[in-house]
């Protein structure tokens, strides 16, 4: 059980309790429990709210999931579905490197140095600016005639490419932004609050016993840090697949010709732009399967990473 | 000896200079936000060599107050998020007392539930949401905005799992002194947890401030936008006038700021609360 109490005086009992958890456990029935079941039953319809629903059974899995091959060439019934997939799984490659930065930094901030809690205060900037404002900057820094990025390369006598317009480049520029926003962020200070929890006296021993800098990193922080990396990362890929939103809507409307079109965004035009609700909830559902075998992964592999 | 300390200096020196490349590349793009939303917008502004601009425009701030309707958004956000704020935390608050000190009738069950809900996608709730409160008439209205927000999985947990750790001897005092249930809420348990609710209440806080999708999708009216959205459509009507583009965002930005500076003594130790343990 995970919550086993020694048997203590009690503060209420049932009807005190009910009180107390009402206006949360009603929240939690009319915007999480209820619209869940009844985003299940929505995927057995086609809706488009204007006219009654009409049940349609599992056709919706069908077209969104199914493949037939047609000439030795696998057809997929909605190949959107699947470079948006993949759009969101590419996307997802900058974890690694923002892992790596964020661990970078709380190593060099968990030295006693002067001014820590100044750098530390100013790494975490991009987080707390988050949203739309930021979002306005970068699409800013990446205009090709006055952004910030393009005028730095004309300097060395680059000529920058239309970032957010440019097929090869709309990718890696949304991911270049992701990682400025989060290098410092959060992460860095789990990292950070990681290695103050490592005893000192590991790197005493391997001190006496010479090891190199690169050594103690490689045989005692990146062990010692197992857990937390494995819980950011897990995080990480959770939040990703559930990502780009904002960025696509924003900064390139999901283009160029659906390159920075995520799965959310997807769903969004789906359900609030095309009215294809039913659909919708599909694709919602089939993305919701995704996040749920990544935790169960995280459950039978992270260990006590999660209390 | 000397080169000892040599190398510790070496040392200090590499370390000042990695930290502040990555402060210089972070601070960066935001003082030149700030630098350009003070810049003429008639003139050619966004050259890189006019980093500082020569003239402070302050009149650009004025512009995105008077001539849209900026202030009107600004007071919805600011409604809006205060409310949601409010909300969330007392109903996680007093749900968490219920569950950490409380015996009642599928206690555990219903933790349960809520701990599997946390990984749910808002994608898939956010479809059967805004069709119930189509039902209800209430899309385009601020319970729209606020209702589906005013609870939290997350944060009834990670209180739950605060209020669990607090030592129970000033409330059994309180409970041999004829305290009843709300007076012991009152008076031990939410002075106990300052630190705790304070982080959850600026996690939140920041999260509704930036919330973008919802408000797209449940308002249409533009007198009923919030920041985010209307800085969203400010860009559609502006496109190219960076400079009061810049403006909006800074002042989108500056609340977030100002509440992260208030409270960044309780918030940098509490944001790694109940996340890990070692």
């Amino acid at each position: 059980m995970i919550m086993g109490f020694p048997e203590q005086k009690h503060i209420g009992r049932n009807t005190t309790a009910w009180l107390y958890l009402a206006p949360n456990f009603l929240g939690f029935l009319s915007f999480t429990f209820i619209p869940v079941l009844f985003a299940i039953v929505l995927s057995f319809f086609r809706w488009d709210i204007f006219n009654p629903p009409q049940f349609v059974g599992f056709e919706n899995l069908r077209d969104l999931l199914g493949m037939s091959i047609v000439n030795g060439k696998i057809a997929f019934n909605d190949p959107y579905f699947w470079k948006y997939l993949w759009n969101t799984v590419f996307l997802m490659l900058t974890i690694p490197v923002n892992m790596l930065v964020s661990l970078l930094i709380a190593i060099m901030l968990n030295h006693p140095l002067k001014c820590i809690g100044f750098f530390r205060s100013i790494f975490y900037l991009p987080t707390i600016c988050g949203g739309v404002g930021i979002l306005l900057l970068w699409s800013f820094i990446y205009n090709p005639e006055f952004g910030l990025l393009n005028q730095a390369l004309a300097l060395i006598g680059i000529k920058g490419p239309g970032w957010l317009t440019d097929c090869t480049w709309a990718k890696p520029a949304i991911m270049l932004m992701g990682t400025w926003g989060a290098m410092g962020g959060t992460n860095m200070l789990l990292y950070l609050a990681g290695l103050q929890g490592i005893s000192e006296e590991l790197y005493e021993a391997a001190n006496i016993d010479g090891a190199s800098v690169f050594q103690k990193f490689r045989h005692i922080t990146l062990p010692m840090l197992r857990p937390t990396s494995f819980f950011i990362f897990i995080m990480s890929v959770i939040a990703g697949f559930q990502g780009g939103f904002d960025a696509a809507f924003i900064l390139t409307g999901g283009g160029p010709a659906g390159a920075t079109t995520t799965l959310s965004y997807y769903i969004f035009n789906h359900a609030f732009v095309w009215f294809n609700m039913g659909y919708a909830a599909t694709i919602a559902l089939v993305l919701f399967l995704i996040v749920l075998i990544i935790t169960i992964i995280n459950w039978r592999f992270g260990g006590n990473v999660h209390e | 000896m000397n080169r000892h300390v040599f190398h510790k200096n070496l040392n200090t020196v590499l370390i000042y200079a990695f930290l502040i490349i990555i402060g210089f590349t972070t601070i960066f793009p935001l003082l030149w936000m700030l630098a350009t939303s003070l810049k003429d917008p008639y003139a050619d502004v966004s050259k890189l060599t006019s980093i500082v601009p020569s003239k402070c425009h302050w009149d650009n701030y004025r512009a995105v107050f008077v001539e849209t309707n900026f202030l009107r958004e600004f007071c919805n956000s600011v409604f809006v998020t205060f409310t949601i704020t409010a909300g969330k935390v007392f109903t996680s608050s007093i749900a968490a007392y219920a569950f950490a000190r409380m015996i009642f009738w599928g206690r555990n069950h219903i933790f349960l539930g809520y701990i599997a809900t946390m990984m749910i996608p808002h994608s898939v709730t956010m479809i059967p949401t805004f069709l119930l409160l189509q039902k209800l008439g209430w899309i385009d209205t601020y319970y729209a905005l606020i209702l589906p927000e005013m609870f939290t999985a997350y944060g009834t947990f990670m209180l739950r799992q605060f209020f669990l750790n607090l030592p129970r001897d000033l409330e059994e005092a309180a409970m041999i002194d004829g305290c009843n249930s709300w007076q012991i809420y009152c008076n031990v348990i939410i002075p106990l947890s300052r630190n705790a609710l304070i982080t959850l209440a600026i996690l939140i806080f920041m999260g509704s401030w930036k919330n973008f999708m919802w408000p797209l999708i449940v308002i249409h009216s533009a007198e009923l936008y919030t920041l985010p959205v209307a800085l969203a459509k400010f860009k559609e009507m502006y496109g190219i006038q960076w400079p009061l583009l810049m403006a909006g965002s800074v002042i989108m930005i500056l609340p977030m700021f100002i509440v992260f500076i208030a409270g960044q003594r309780f918030f940098i130790k509490g944001i790694t609360l109940g996340a890990v343990k070692g």
